[in-house]
């Protein structure tokens, strides 16, 4: 490969993180701004303003109960975003000591560790998300945690892989011999080495919960009205489908480049984080 | 070899048996007492009983769980609560829809993928390979469901050559079948082929710089039969991992498309027999699907077996 190829893949390379990174930005920026201040009341029903078009007062236009479609976007930002952060907390906070004691321990603590993860993997996420929050009842907390309860087997494999083989470093062996215990190293010399790949992951899982929480309030089952959230707005929009084609399309917007600013942060970290794991790209 | 597959297939049984008790159980401790929402509020208690005793719901759990699986594995999944009807009737109907949808999504998917990820990695840093993975990042991001919403707008709302939604049944003609399933399936199957053409094309170079792709190169191929010949040959066992995964990621999937599209599918049986506390019909439906994903992961690692030699025998490969 020519110079100019391989600096132009660079260039992509971090364009990618500053791209993805300015489309992370702006979506939190938006649902921190939409606590103090949104365009309109999200929730504010105005029924004789109800399905107008995009123009100057309402950007993107208004919904059926005449509510302001932008402001609605700002506060389910606040909504997607909370539930995907909560979610992918729950999964790293409990698959990474699981994945972590499965390395450190091995033999049969190993063994049920892992082979609890491949019967998780033999539930579809989001069918088994759906049926958790369906039966528990709707809403956003059960939301978090049946979105939540499908990061751990991924968190846990993660982490189980990764840290196996830094069990086996040179450095491990001499904490090993200076008398250190298997928490002391996990904590001092194996965690520390797997934060670049898990941070990565965590972006990854952020953008696929967001999709999973988008899913879940279209089907009625996130964050229940008013509250604003964007697969509701979606779901709401195919009533109006003929009368007001907008209504579809922002909601899923931004949607597709929420996910898509983590996809590219994810993938522009994944190059600077850590270069063992650069993948051909 | 034959051990091999003994213990590939032990496990395949152990892990679904566990995949049953889990879904099993789980569904019997949530509140919701299948016999009342039958019956109503306003049922008197010994109705109820006489019906919890029809139902078998009376009995001890292990003992319910024991019949139950029994039954399951030759096939018999009982009786829905609320219809009245072989459990397994239901899913043969409502299966009717969804199977030919996921295997539609998954060959579009497939059908996609492969040449767009063996043609971005021919070009790999040129302006088509650029362009193709930028237009496979975006295709990533996008939820399903929003394309189908999309695709509804665009072809079913503007153009009218697609119903906006609903199945017009096997019965009409192979064809109108078909028309009904094809936006849906192409709604699942885009994001997916996006994910695979990636996955495809990565490996694809991977292979590209393998010694015998040299090899083939010095000894007179052109550069697309290497290609073609022994680069992407040998691409396929990262490719097929991700087709497995993809299968139950389209399974559920299906659940919130046949949302969209109104389909009479599975995804509308379980929303149903949810709302109804029909647990039977629910136990039944995921503990098969949990079967379907663990049995194409089983069959996943037959065609590795089948593609490398290598993983059969455990040895390094």
């Amino acid at each position: 490969m020519s110079a100019a190829a391989r600096a132009a893949r660079r260039g992509l390379r971090s364009g990618n993180f500053a791209v993805g990174g300015a489309l992370t930005l702006v979506f939190v920026a938006m649902a921190a701004l939409s606590f103090v201040w949104t365009p309109y009341e999200p929730t504010a029903i105005a029924i004789l303003k109800k399905l107008q078009g995009p123009s100057a007062a309402h950007l993107l236009g208004t919904d059926a109960f005449g509510r302001d479609v932008f402001s609605m976007i700002m506060a389910g930002a606040r909504n997607s975003i909370g539930v995907a952060l909560v979610a992918v907390a729950v999964g790293a906070g409990f698959g990474v000591p699981l994945g972590a004691l499965a390395a450190a321990r091995g033999g049969a603590i190993d063994n049920l560790v892992m082979r609890s993860t491949d019967l998780a993997f033999a539930f579809p996420a989001l069918l088994s998300a759906v049926i958790i929050t369906a039966i528990a009842g709707p809403g956003a907390i059960n939301a978090m945690i049946a979105i939540g309860i499908f990061n751990i087997p991924v968190f846990a494999r993660l982490t189980r892989g990764s840290a196996m083989s830094l069990w086996r470093r040179d450095y491990v062996l001499a904490a090993r011999c200076a008398g250190r215990g298997d928490l002391a190293i996990t904590i001092d010399h194996i965690l520390p080495n797997l934060m670049a790949v898990l941070i990565v992951q965590a972006t990854i899982q952020f953008a696929l919960a967001i999709v999973a929480e988008a899913g879940l309030s279209y089907v009625g089952l996130g964050v229940q009205p008013p509250a604003p959230s964007w697969g509701k707005m979606l779901n709401d929009a195919q009533t109006y489908i003929y009368q007001a084609p907008y209504l579809a399309i922002f909601p899923g917007l931004a949607i597709t480049l929420c996910v898509l600013g983590l996809n590219l942060l994810g993938d522009g970290l994944r190059d600077w984080l850590d270069p063992r794991i650069r993948r051909e790209r | 070899m034959i051990a091999w597959l003994a213990g590939r297939i032990v496990t395949l049984l152990v892990t679904t048996l566990a995949a049953s008790v889990l879904v099993f159980f789980v569904l019997e401790i949530l509140p919701g007492d299948p016999a009342q929402l039958i019956l109503g509020v306003n049922a008197r208690e010994d109705t109820l009983a006489a019906l919890r005793a029809q139902l078998g719901l009376d009995r001890p759990i292990l003992t319910r769980y024991a019949t139950w699986i029994g039954r399951f594995f030759l096939g018999d999944f009982g009786v829905s609560y609320t219809y009245g009807v072989p459990v397994r009737e239901l899913i043969v109907d409502r299966l009717a829809v969804s199977l030919p949808l996921a295997l539609m999504a998954i060959t579009l998917s497939t059908a996609i993928a492969l040449p767009v990820g063996v043609f971005a990695a021919a070009r790999r840093g040129r302006a088509a390979d650029v362009m193709t993975m930028g237009a496979a990042q975006v295709g990533v991001s996008v939820p399903n469901f929003w394309l189908g919403l999309l695709f509804i707008l665009f072809f079913s709302v503007k153009l009218g050559w697609f119903p906006a939604s609903g199945f017009a049944g096997w019965d009409k003609g192979i064809w109108a079948g078909f028309r009904s399933l094809l936006l849906p399936a192409l709604a699942l199957a885009l994001p997916q082929a996006a994910i695979l053409a990636r996955v495809t094309r990565s490996a694809v170079l991977e292979t590209l710089g393998e010694d015998y792709v040299r090899t083939a190169r010095a000894k007179g191929l052109t550069r697309s039969a290497a290609l073609w010949r022994h680069a992407a040959p040998n691409a396929l066992i990262p490719v097929v991992t991700i087709i497995g995964l993809q299968f139950s990621f389209l399974l559920a999937g299906t659940i919130i498309i046949e949302n969209v599209f109104t389909l009479p599918g599975l995804g509308r049986l379980i929303f149903q027999a949810i709302a109804q506390r029909d647990l039977i019909v629910v136990e039944g439906l995921v503990t098969l699907l949990a079967f379907t994903v663990i049995l194409v992961n089983f069959l996943v690692d037959l065609v590795y077996a089948a593609i490398d030699p290598r993983l059969r025998t455990g040895a390094p490969a």
